[in-house]
């Protein structure tokens, strides 16, 4: 299985699919762009002001799941001893991070229009802002510590108790009071969302989605080159 | 028209800043991991050059090393 892992294979893909990658997320955030900002249409109750959705829920979304992935991939460290794993889940980081600093502004920006205020401490807002800090510490984690297998079991383990806030942040909205609405959008359940506002949903969706896999691959080469670097000098 | 686009409804300035926040995003996360991409590459180039002839006949038969090169526009 790992065999598919490999870095000389990754390498090689990598460096073909970014061109292709970047192209594909000017296309489809430029078709976003004008779904979301021009075609789709204002609501009712929040008039203009709703087409910050088509920023804020993509970035709180992938942020999300993102993060999840790193967690996921932290865990199998532990078990497969595989140090591709750890080069993965550092190259997803940095765009995690960058969506959830968007989903909090994009919020907050959001926020004052409809809730008359900024920012407020409440469950989602508050996990989101614990979320970003776990984004922080994980990347941090890789240059504090100069032993590199201290700071890959210290990272993962910060990615694996750092997974408890995710159905926290998915569920705050159900189980606690809170200013933010409940979830439109379910996989079991019909959208409380038109499709005129679904489409440009989606399709920001996949740009931020693109965007984010463009600098995975970025990301992953340069480490990938950076430890190529270190292993010159060893021959 | 256009005046309706930019203001829309007194809603314009959360609109068109929470984008902006969003593409300036993208655009300096991006600027800023080309930047190390390209600053690897250099630095691996400026190493592989650097490297004794019997040293280099074995990297060079890496397939890694020649990818890198060869992705990096290198001249080697």
């Amino acid at each position: 299985m790992f065999d598919y892992l490999n870095p000389y294979r990754i390498f090689k893909i990598n460096s073909t699919l970014q061109k292709i990658i970047f192209f594909c997320f000017i296309l489809v955030l430029s078709i976003g762009l004008v779904e979301a900002l021009f075609l789709s249409p204002e609501d009712y109750l929040q008039k203009d002001s709703v087409r910050i959705m088509y920023v804020h829920v993509p970035a709180a979304w992938i942020s999300l799941g993102i993060f999840s992935t790193i967690a996921l991939l932290s865990f199998s460290i532990f078990i497969f001893k595989n140090k591709n794993l750890i080069l993965i889940s550092k190259s997803l980081a940095p765009s995690g991070m960058l969506f959830t600093l968007i989903a909090l502004v994009t919020g907050s920006i959001w926020g004052k229009p409809t809730w008359g205020t900024w920012w407020a401490w409440d469950a989602r807002i508050t996990s989101m802002l614990i979320l970003f800090i776990l984004y922080v510490i994980y990347l941090l984690s890789f240059r504090i510590f100069e032993d590199k297998d201290k700071s890959y079991k210290i990272s993962s383990i910060i990615a694996i108790f750092g997974a408890i806030n995710i159905p926290i942040i998915k569920f705050s909205v159900d189980w606690w009071s809170t200013l933010h609405q409940p979830a439109s959008i379910s996989l079991i359940e019909k959208s409380a969302i038109h499709s005129s506002m679904l489409v440009p949903l989606a399709i920001m969706t996949a740009a931020f989605a693109l965007f984010s896999v463009l600098i995975f691959l970025m990301k992953y080469n340069t480490e990938l080159i950076k430890i190529k670097n270190k292993g010159l000098k060893r021959l | 028209m256009i005046s309706d686009l930019v203001f829309m409804d007194g809603n314009g300035v959360y609109v068109w800043s929470a984008f902006a926040f969003t593409l300036i995003g993208f655009t300096i996360l991006y600027l800023i991991i080309n930047l190390q991409l390209k600053k690897e590459q250099k630095r691996f180039e400026k190493n592989f050059s650097a490297l004794k002839k019997e040293k280099y006949n074995i990297a060079i038969n890496q397939e890694i090393y020649k990818e890198i090169l060869k992705h990096s526009g290198s001249k080697i």
